[in-house]
């Protein structure tokens, strides 16, 4: 176990930022023409920082597995986008969004970090104003702003529940900008295979043309993975289908460090399952908690109609169990919260795990027309998927995985452990600690892209410019894209009777049960022992079919559930580690007498980062320890 | 449920393709039309054939990447939703179901329902973007924006880019796609300083890439899974006779 350096700038927290910006070295513009940036990923953060890199005068090229960069999963992003701008004088600050997120994040994410995307953030709003991104308005034309869940200022940005839609369209303007003048070049329909690694630094990467089946190579002096997060290890989740960390894990497999895997967001507000066919889960956004509130009947067995149960007999329990923030308290206690109730039996709909988000009060108190403005696209949305009608019955909804806070272990300027190997968005780790809170993830991405990378990715690139990007030819070019046909015609060639679908099915409900929302050590053991023998039998019982040179979308979906077991394993291996609770990680031995998520400072106030050491190895344990200089560290309470 | 799904299998740009018939019988009322097509596809997997090809990935009516026409109409029967939203209680036991990529010379089919929509980021690298630099930007309050503006160029912005518009559209045009993204600019005042050339670059790009021009039938909004209106349209012509008469005042100068 070593301990890493995060390369955290000295001087005070407000102040590091700002120094550090002067002391990182910069690139002229004639040898910036000079140097070529890899960028796989278009969602915020990679749009962002390809548009931002190609304005500098980098040639970047941009790899996405989509048709267009304009589909990455960030469009999906609902409720908003945070930004300590006080526009509603409610005496919010830079200071106070960075404690939020501290807080939510239950004292497990780096100071440093998130105190910097604060800072960041009201540049971001300007930013996409200036783009064209629609923000919702008041009457007197200002910005408008809402709630979010862990927080008692207004200070979320949104476009209706179409947030994520319009901030990603942003970027992609901007990226689309940048390609029409040809600074950067834009490569679709891509995945991903291999990192290459040349003298210990990341060169470039060797993906498969998902029209022509070919393996293609590309260098470079810098790779950045803007890829996303590995939530579809739960199969049923709120990420788009095709949403893997398999980007991710080939650089881990390449020497990058793999961080808090075990901090997986479970979002409380989805449209629960409703059948078996289900290929996934749909987000209800946060803001809606705004207005609604969150109930299930007092009494067991309840079978009335949601509008037949009178008042008194309505527990809401989260304003009963956290009077402060009511409605509003963060994503992993409102989670738990529902899962209490449903276990215990109190739970709605044809399975029981469902409980009510009514607007009846809303609706009431501010009319129709307000809540439809608000809420309207979300309201139709849930129509559309069940057939039922929020204005007129309450919402019925479930805890589903969402979002995960780890990923790529990265230093103070957002590089890996591979040097000239950067990690931004929910790629890396290092803002949200052990839960995010809502509305900061279109931040993070937004700000590691426009505003950080494009500073510190220079002060590598200083040092590149007397070193040529390498030939596509070298050795360790043609060694990794043998690795990549290799492990392609290896599942082409099992001829077994088990699809990847099916495979990536049982896998999601192995990780869902042993791994999800509540996790003991018997269970994660149980959930080990269980992956390996899944994995097992997928190398021995994958069906697959047509062939390799031309569009094979199962080949694709295998290629993505073989990462998909090793991530499982390595969330499940840090899940036992990680002997505590702490946001989003619950441990049952570890909770207090209210069943909080209690945890142990003295043994656990760590950044768990994993090395991979070899197929059939354990990974290797580092450690970066976590200190609080600027917020006391407590015990967090909503109530 | 039974049913029998007629379906377009092309192997690549250049196959001639032909329409294939399936039974298949273990889909179901609570499947959406995608999860339908998941099933038939593991079918197809046990029965060694290659599965249709067909995108998909959000599965929530926002990402635009599911593109099918289903019984003829862009997104099938159901008003609104997209591919992906669709929900098989739309169709009853024993029907029969035509699934075909986007029909439109500008998209060519790539493999079964996958088409190449590469065109409409031509456009919008011809002028869907506010000429503006990241940094060199003013605080987001320098410019009012009314409510009732703002949400009308919302209403815009919601163009997921799908292409229903131009497979809808009997000229295969893609007015509604370059209206959606004019529109949305053209009412805020941080799009206002490119509107003499915007809708102009990206009409003239739509024309060069082989789309139709619109005849005002009204399809595109009819099949359109945003409901985006007719009436952004009537702003691009606006735009874009602007454009002109300032283009011709030019060339006299």
């Amino acid at each position: 176990m070593t301990a890493l350096n995060s390369k955290i700038p000295e001087g005070p927290l407000s102040e590091k930022w700002k120094n550090h910006k002067n002391s990182l070295k910069l690139v002229s513009p004639a040898n910036k023409k000079k140097m070529d940036i890899i960028m796989v990923g278009t969602g915020v953060a990679g749009a962002a920082a390809a548009a931002s890199l190609g304005q500098m005068g980098y040639n970047v090229k941009v790899f996405c597995y989509q048709d267009s960069p304009r589909r990455a999963h960030s469009v999906a992003a609902q409720g908003g986008i945070n930004a300590a701008k006080n526009y509603r004088n409610d005496n919010d600050s830079d200071y106070r969004l960075f404690y939020d997120m501290i807080k939510g994040g239950d004292f497990r994410a780096r100071e440093a970090n998130v105190y910097r995307a604060a800072e960041v953030s009201n540049n971001i709003i300007d930013q996409l104003t200036a783009q064209g991104v629609p923000f919702a308005r008041e009457y007197g034309g200002t910005l408008a702003t809402r709630s979010f869940g862990g927080v008692q200022v207004s200070r979320t940005f949104y476009a209706s529940g179409q947030t994520g839609q319009q901030v990603l369209l942003g970027s992609y303007s901007a990226l689309k900008r940048q390609i029409s003048k040809g600074t950067v070049t834009m490569y679709e329909r891509r995945q991903m295979l291999e990192l290459v690694v040349k003298d210990g630094k990341a060169r470039g990467i060797v993906c498969r043309n998902l029209v022509t089946g070919e393996m293609e190579r590309y260098s470079a002096h810098a790779v950045v993975l803007a890829t996303g997060g590995y939530g579809t290890i739960y199969f049923l989740s709120t990420l788009a289908v095709n949403s893997s960390g398999a980007a991710a894990y080939a650089a881990y497999k390449k020497g990058a460090f793999f961080a808090n895997p075990s901090f997986i967001q479970i979002h409380p507000s989805c449209i629960p399952q409703l059948n078996e066919y289900q290929s996934k889960l749909t987000l209800m956004s946060e803001s809606l908690r705004n207005d609604g509130r969150v109930w299930v009947p007092k009494s067991k067995d309840d079978n009335r109609k949601p509008t037949d149960i009178p008042e008194e007999e309505r527990d809401y329990y989260l304003e009963r169990r956290y009077p402060a923030f009511g409605n509003l308290v963060p994503r992993d206690i409102g989670a738990r919260a529902a899962k209490e109730r449903c276990d215990a039996g109190y739970g709605v709909g044809e399975t029981g795990y469902a409980v009510y988000l009514d607007f009846k009060d809303a609706i009431k108190e501010q009319g129709k027309k307000t809540i439809h403005s608000k809420y309207g696209s979300l309201f139709d949305l849930y129509k559309k998927i069940t057939g039922e009608d929020p204005y007129k019955q309450p919402m019925k909804i479930y805890p589903a995985g969402h979002y995960t806070m780890g990923g790529l272990w990265v230093d103070y300027n957002l590089m890996t452990t591979i040097p000239g190997l950067y990690a931004i968005g929910e790629a890396n780790f290092s803002d949200h600690g052990a839960n995010r809170l809502g509305a900061s993830s279109l931040m993070q991405g937004s700000g590691d892209g426009y505003f950080i990378l494009p500073y510190t990715i220079g002060d590598y690139l200083s040092g590149e410019i007397k070193n040529p990007k390498p030939s596509t030819d070298a050795k360790e070019f043609e060694e990794a894209e043998k690795e990549a046909i290799e492990r392609i015609n290896r599942l082409m060639n099992i001829n077994g009777n088990t699809t990847a679908l099916d495979f990536h099915k049982k896998l999601g409900k192995i990780m869902w049960n042993y791994g999800g929302m509540e996790r003991n050590e018997e269970g994660l053991k149980k959930g080990l022992e269980m992956v390996t023998e899944l994995e097992e039998q997928f190398y021995k019982d994958l069906k697959l079919t047509g062939t390799t040179d031309s569009m094979n979308q199962p080949l694709e979906r295998a290629l993505r559930v073989a990462a998909s077991f090793e991530i499982s394993r390595l969330m499940l291996r840090d899940a036992l580690n990680r002997n505590e609770s702490c946001g989003a990680h619950f441990r049952t031995e570890h909770q207090t007498e209210d069943g909080e998520a209690l945890r142990n400072d003295d043994k656990y106030m760590y950044v768990s980062a994993w090395e991979y050491k070899g197929d059939n190895q354990e990974p290797e344990l580092h450690i970066e320890e976590l200190k609080y200089d600027h917020v006391k560290v407590q015990q967090r309470s909503y109530k | 449920m039974d049913l029998t799904i007629k379906v377009w299998r092309q192997n690549n740009p250049h196959d001639q393709g032909r329409f294939e018939t399936y039974q298949l019988s273990a889909a179901s009322q609570d499947m959406t039309f995608l999860e339908m097509l998941d099933a038939l596809n593991e079918q197809l997997i046990h029965e060694d054939k290659d599965p249709i090809a067909f995108e998909h990935d959000c599965r929530e009516g926002i990402c635009g990447s599911c593109a099918m026409m289903i019984n003829g109409r862009p997104h099938g029967p159901e008003q609104e939703v997209t591919s992906c939203q669709l929900n098989m209680k739309a169709f009853k036991e024993n029907d029969v179901i035509v699934v075909e990529p986007w029909r439109a010379q500008s998209f060519p089919v790539i493999k079964d329902l996958v088409v190449d929509r590469s065109a409409f980021e031509k456009i919008m690298e011809a002028g869907g973007f506010v000429d503006v630099d990241v940094s060199a930007v003013p605080d987001a309050n320098t410019y009012p924006v009314g409510k009732d503006i703002a949400e009308e160029s919302f209403d815009a912005a919601e163009c997921i880019g799908c292409g229903a518009c131009v497979a809808a559209c009997k000229n295969s045009s893609a007015m509604l796609f370059v209206a959606a993204k004019v529109s949305q600019y053209a009412l805020l005042p941080q799009g206002k300083k490119e509107g003499l050339t915007r809708a102009w670059n990206m009409v003239s790009k739509m024309d060069e890439l082989g789309f139709g021009s619109c005849t005002n039938t009204g399809s595109c909004e009819a099949e359109c899974p945003k409901g985006i209106s007719l009436a952004h349209i009537a702003r691009l012509n606006r735009e874009f006779l602007k454009a002109g008469f300032h283009n011709l005042a030019a060339e006299k100068r």
